[in-house]
Parts: structure tokens; sequence; C-alpha cells
């Protein structure tokens, strides 16, 4: 009998400049990283709207984390430097909800770190994992 | 109660509609009984003399209504704030919401307004008016043959509890005196929950925002949602939603509705004061302005006009969202 | 008249949710009421009125409609309608009892609304008549006994007992399974209860509002009557008035994609909303005192003309007591149509 491993659905917004390369840096290199991971890519990590991140547990993500160039390297100049105080003030608040706060995270990654994108991933994955369903932020008619 | 009069208040509104100062007045009308007051727009003395009213159930705050009576009527208007509407007022500058020429404000002191709610839990139900005498409320009810004498004190609404300034940011001419910025206990609340274990304050929460009806109270009467259109009013939005179909959609209404005003709001509780279920909305608020606050330094949003909020600033050094739980030495 | 002593009103509850489920309104910690199931120990509220009315019963909030599944070019049509049980909403006020009449105009004449109808058809009402009145209530205004409310069942409460009538067949079916718990009351209990009562209704501040400046056919007097200005200049054009009121039906219905099919549900609009009754060509009341007149014509003229002199409000005061700036029906009233409410 097969026994069905739970396996968390990640979304990550990669930002098109240095995260989303930097995850095509870790598929040229096959290093490993989960499958259940959806990228979407973003022009920059500061077009992720905190409803995009809401949607995403809607739709049934277990977890959200949003990449984007390091502090310093926006491509836009300062995009991700709003990102930072964002999502801060964003999760703060999840977290005030009681939604776990392992489910979602900031991480920069750069186009050279294709180690760092999978690396981070695989954390990222197993952290979530930890948690099991999202069930305080889920639309249970969004289950199949 | 309260230390400035109605009779003031007219002399003052009277004059400067006579001088063609301003062209009408914002202000309280009468209602059924004593506490029902309505906002209403005064165009002659005539009808100030016969529905204005001023008193401990004046909390309205005006400032919203600016965006839309700047544009509609003409003339300047006369408005009166209270302390904490000049927070809004200045909010709204700051976002060029309203012409400053259009308005002519007179700031007024305020010594907490009351919360007909703890009224009724004293005095009962069946209210038919209400008197100030000094310190003191007298409640007329039909079930009682003399009236029930309340101190005012004990029915002050939270907001006016946890008062946050008695000082005047804004206005054209002071009536009264100038009062000071406040030591309040306003986020003891917040700190309270924090200090909850994460399911305590899921369990919290989700009694709360549960009981949302969806009317869109608190967003019509926030200061700072002024959108023109709103995201969750928007059918090409994605997310327009008429009603809190599950759990889910309440949460995303009232966490998103809060991020949209975290570094804008001023704390001036409209939020709850019109909550038809009593939901702590202003709970969700305050978390926003303590955060900031710690994250980023003390920041009063509207203290002063054109200051850059803190969502929309940043600096090299901010701490990583990561870092958030990790100075509470709560990651462990 | 049966009788039931008030402490054996728990037995009671228990057994009449022995055959049916049990709704009752019960106090929130803060200080409101709302209707919910009774459970073993839940205690009956004494407030006059929950902040939202039990229409929610038969007309809820939210209502899934059907759902849709796609299969390469097959769409499946889901029927989500289950045949509902019997259930019982305990403690409804006179007000509320009328709204159920209003609503029944609405949805149960053809073409029949069959979600509404199941659940009216399953629904016991046990009313029970007020005792202490607010100075928010106006329901004599349409012509409502506070004091002799409608229903299946009519409840009385004494300072030591309920008293119980039937009105319907399944009222008396509901007591004839109670019997273990009633015995005979005298009618004299119920009628000095409701003399009493009768002496506050004649107090009540709004007691003299009339309705004799509206009803059908006043459409062109007062559509364009000068004081709609005033009275909606500061309205903010939330839906609380429209969603707490027991007799707004204004529905909406909408599809939502859950990524793996489709739920056509319905949810209560608000005609105070700016994207009401949004059609192709954009919206047809363009301004909040266009919508603000709506519900109040809507209310007291247009309703009252399409279904033979009923008004559609029933002076329950839920909108007096909740809406933010404190703009409501009975102001609407007294400016209205020269009505001054002397």
């Amino acid at each position: 009998m097969q026994v069905n491993e739970y396996k968390p659905l990640i979304v990550a917004f990669c930002c098109n400049w240095c995260s989303y390369a930097g995850a095509d840096l870790a598929g040229n290199n096959r290093l490993a990283y989960p499958a259940d991971v959806k990228i979407i890519r973003v022009p920059c990590s500061c077009r992720v709207n905190p409803m995009f991140i809401l949607r995403a547990f809607q739709r049934g993500a277990d977890g959200v984390i949003i990449c984007g160039c390091h502090p310093g390297d926006c491509h836009y100049t300062s995009g991700n430097y709003y990102t930072r105080r964002r999502m801060a003030a964003l999760f703060s608040m999840l977290d005030f909800l009681g939604i776990e706060r392992a489910r979602t995270r900031v991480e920069w990654v750069s186009a050279a770190e294709g180690a760092k994108f999978a690396a981070t991933m695989n954390d990222f994955a197993e952290k979530v994992a930890a948690l099991g369903e999202n069930k305080r932020l889920e639309d249970l008619r969004c289950k199949k | 109660m309260q230390k400035i009069t109605r009779e003031q208040l007219l002399e003052k509104a009277c004059a400067l509609l006579a001088s063609g100062e301003v062209s009408c007045v914002l202000g309280w009308g009468a209602g059924e009984f004593g506490y029902d007051v309505t906002p209403t727009v005064f165009k002659t003395a005539e009808e100030l003399k016969e529905g204005f009213v001023f008193g401990d159930f004046c909390g309205v705050n005006f400032s919203k209504y600016l965006v839309s009576k700047t544009q509609k009527l003409e003339g300047k208007i006369l408005v009166f704030l209270k302390p904490c509407d000049t927070y809004s007022f200045n909010q709204l500058l700051t976002e060029h919401r309203f012409d400053r020429e259009k308005v002519y404000a007179v700031g007024i002191p305020c010594e907490g307004m009351a919360d007909i709610a703890k009224v009724k839990a004293i005095a009962g139900e069946g209210i038919v008016s209400i008197e100030a005498k000094g310190e003191k409320l007298l409640v007329t009810t039909l079930y009682e043959d003399a009236p029930v004498e309340i101190d005012a004190k004990d029915v002050l609404a939270e907001r006016c509890v946890n008062c946050k300034s008695k000082k005047h940011v804004a206005y054209d001419e002071l009536l009264g005196e100038e009062g000071d910025v406040l030591d309040s206990a306003r986020f003891d609340e917040v700190a309270r929950l924090e200090a909850m274990t994460p399911d305590e304050r899921f369990a919290f929460w989700q009694n709360e925002l549960s009981k949302c009806i969806r009317c869109n109270a608190c967003r019509d009467a926030c200061p700072a949602c002024t959108c023109e259109k709103c995201v969750f009013d928007n059918p090409n939005s994605g997310v327009e939603n008429k009603s809190p179909a599950n759990s889910f959609e309440e949460k995303m209404f009232h966490i998103i509705r809060a991020f949209h005003v975290a570094g804008r709001c001023t704390d001036c509780g409209e939020c709850s004061r019109v909550c038809p279920q009593n939901i702590p909305l202003h709970l969700l608020n305050r978390k926003f302005i303590k955060d900031i606050n710690e994250f980023y330094g003390e920041y009063q949003a509207g203290a002063e006009v054109g200051a850059r909020a803190p969502l929309v600033n940043y600096t090299t050094e901010d701490l990583e969202p990561g870092e958030v739980f990790d100075r509470r030495g709560e990651n462990a | 008249m049966l009788k039931c002593s008030l402490d054996k009103l728990q037995a009671l509850f228990a057994k009449i949710a022995e055959n049916a489920k049990l709704y009752l309104p019960i106090d929130n910690s803060d200080g409101t009421a709302s209707y919910g199931e009774w459970s073993e120990g839940t205690a009956w509220s004494n407030a006059l009125n929950t902040t939202k009315s039990p229409k929610d019963f038969f007309f809820p909030q939210t209502e899934d409609l059907m759902k849709f599944k796609t299969e390469g070019k097959n769409i499946e049509v889901i029927d989500v309608r289950r045949e509902c049980e019997d259930f019982v909403i305990f403690g409804v006020r006179a007000c509320d009892v009328k709204s159920f009449d209003i609503l029944d105009r609405v949805f149960l004449t053809e073409p029949r609304d069959s979600y509404y109808a199941m659940k009216r058809a399953h629904g016991i009402i046990v009313s029970v008549a007020c005792q202490k009145p607010a100075e928010t209530c106006f329901c004599g205004t349409f012509g409502i006994d506070a004091t002799e409310p409608a229903g299946d069942v009519t409840a009385w409460k004494s300072e030591d007992a309920l008293y119980l009538r039937a009105n319907t067949e399944k009222g008396s079916a509901l007591l004839d399974k109670l019997a273990d718990l009633l015995e005979e009351g005298s009618d004299e209990a119920v009628t000095a209860q409701k003399e009493k009562t009768k002496k506050i209704l004649d107090k009540l501040p709004l007691k003299e509002l009339t309705t004799d400046a509206f009803g059908g056919g006043k459409t062109k007097e007062l559509f364009d009557d000068p004081a709609w200005d005033a009275l909606s200049a500061t309205c903010l054009g939330c839906g609380t008035c429209t969603f707490v009121c027991p007799t707004c039906q204004c529905y909406d219905i909408k599809d939502f994609n859950t990524g793996n099919g489709v739920v056509r549900y319905r949810c209560w609009d608000s005609c105070m909303y700016s994207e009401f009754t949004r059609m192709a060509h954009g919206n047809n009341r363009l301004t909040q005192k266009e919508r603000f007149r709506q519900r109040f014509m809507h209310k007291l003229v247009y309703f009252p003309e399409n279904n033979d002199g009923m008004f559609s409000c029933v002076g329950c005061g839920r909108c007096l007591a909740k809406c933010p700036i404190s703009m409501n029906i009975v102001k609407v009233m007294k400016k209205i149509g020269g009505n001054k409410g002397e």
C-alpha cells in the first residue's frame, strides 16, 4: 500500500532580476529543491501586494515566500527596501491574528546564488511541512 | 461635561456665516433621544439655531466629509475639529485629499466623548433624553421615575479613555485652551494580545471577526480610507466581495483594510465606534502603529502636514522581516 | 393557554431540541445579543433585540445556489439544495415575526424562491411578547402589537412562568410534543402582563409617528421632495441599515471561481452601495442621495404600491440604534411629506 506523504504547496514570488535568475541557476546546476514550490515571477519583490499573499493561501498554498535582490542591489534602486518594511509589518500582523509565523518568509537571493535558492526552498518547505496543512487561512470553497 | 458649550459654538458659527467668511457649517444635528446625533450641513443661522447641538455624544470625526464636501459645496466650509480630528485633517492634507483654502477649521477642546452602549449598561434601555450637568449625565428613561445620574467619566468611549492627545495640530482658530499630547495606555490591549499564545490569538480574532456582517461602515467612516473606488467594491479587482462568505473573506477584508491604512491611520477610533457588531477593529490599526513605532521609530500620522508615512519610506538599515520575532526573543 | 414555569425553561429547551434544532437569542460578551443554537445550559437572552434580525434563518447573508464542475468541454451542474430538517426559532419579537410576512411577499410569490421556501416550510417560530420596549421601537406605527406577536406559537413571559399559545398546526404539533412540561395556565396573568406593557408602549417617544404621508401612489409627490438633499448629505454609504434590517431583501448573485470549479452563490446586497444593481451601461443611481432615497422610497412607497399597502418596515428600531451617523427612517418620515410626527 502506498503511503501518501504530506507535501506542502509553496508559492514563491521571485523578482525578475535576481531571484528568478537564481532559481534558474539552481536548475542549471541540478540542485534539488521541492517540486511543490510554485514560482511566480514578479518584476520586483515590491510588486507583491499583501493581497497576493493572502490569495495564495486562499487558493491552497501552505507557505508563501518572497525572494528579491539583496538590499542595495534592487534593479529599481529601492524596491526591495519597501518590500522589507511592508512584509515586516504584514508578517507581524498575520502573527497577531494567530497565523503561524513560519508560513511566511522573505529571503534575498541574487542571480548568482543558485545554491542559496535551493537551500532556502528546502529549508522553508521543511519548516512548512512541520506545520502541516494551512488551516488558519484556508478557504473551504477552494478545497478539492 | 464638555467645557465648551453649544452656545459658544453657535455664536462663532453664526458670526462666520454673517460675515460671509464661510458659506456653510459642518456640525452636529439634534436627534430624537439626545444621543443620536447626526452630522449635518447647516446653511443658515436659522437652521443652526434649530438643529445644531454639541455635547457628549458628538464623537463623529468630520475630517473625512471634507473630501466630498469641498468638491460639492460652494464657498468655504466651517468645520469644528476636536483634537483627534485634527490629526485626520492633517493626514488628508498630506495626501492632497481636499483643498485647504475651502475650509475654515475651528479647533474645539474635548473632554472625551461618551459611549451610548456604556450609558445603556448603567441606565438601562429606553433612554428618552440625556442632559449634561457638570460632571454628570442625567439620563431619563422609560423605566425609571427619576433621571438616572451617571458620572460622565464612567461612560467614556474606549478611544477617549485612552486619549492620545488633547493638542490641536491644525486649525484656523482655536476656541478654548490648547491641550497637550498625552501619555496614553492605548497599546496595552495590543500588548495583552501579543502576550497570548498564537492559538489564543487565533481564537480571539476568529471569534471577533466572525461577527462581521461586511456592512463596510468601518471603511466608509474611516478618514484614511478615501479611495474613490475601494478594491473590495471594484468588480475588476478579483477580490470584490459583498459578503463575508466565510472566515477567510472576513480575515482578508480586515487584514487588507488595516494594511492599506497602516502608517496613515491616526488612531481616531471611528472604525470601532461605528461597528454595529462591536468588533475591536482599532486593535488591528494599533498593532500596526505599535509595530511601526518599535521598528522604525515613533511616528504619529497626521502630527504634521507633509510627513512621509513609514511604509512609503525606508532606511538601508531597516530590520529584516525575519528579525521581527527575533527582536522579541520569540523565535526560539 | 398553556404554561411552563421558568425554572423548567431549560428542560423545555432540551425537549424541543430533542426533535429539532433550536435557535434562540444568546447574550454576547460585548453586551449585544445574537441568535445561536441552543445546547445544554445555554441561557436565553433578555435583550429586546438581536443586532442581526432572524431573517438570516430563511434568507442567509450568503447562500450557495449551485455549483459547476468543468471537465474538458462538459459542464456539470450540481444542485446543492438539500431537504432541510425542522428547526425552531425561539424568542422572536412581534416586529421580526411580521418581517417574515414581508419577506414571504417577495420570495413566495411566483416565481417562488425554492431556497427560501424550503427553509420557511421547516422553520417553526415561537414568538415572545415584548415587556420592555426601547425608545427606538415604533412597531405600532405599522400596526404591530408588541404584546400580541404572531408566529406558530406565541409566548408571554411573566415573573415565574412562560405562557404559550399555539396559533398554527405547526405550533400545536410542537406544543403537543412538550405536553409533559406544560400545564394549563390562566389568561389573567397574560392579560395583566399585556396591560403593563401597553402602558409603556403609550409612553414611547415615537408613538405619534404615522405613515399617513406614505403609501402606494405617492411616488410623484415625494420623489422630488427638497428634503432628500439635506437628509442624505452625510450618509456614509455603508450597508449597516440594510444588513441589520429584518425586511431588506435585496441580494446579488455571484460566481466564485474556486480553482477547480465554480460556486454560484447569492449574498445580501445593499442599495446604499455604489455597485448596487450595476448593469452593462453602468449604475443607474449615481449619487448617494439617489441611493438613500431609493431605500426609503422602497420601504414607504414602492413596496406598499405593489403589495396591497403593506409597508416594508416593521419599526424594530435596529437602524436607529446602529447607523454610524444616526440617520434613519424615523428622521426621514418626520421630514419628508410634511409629516412632522405631531
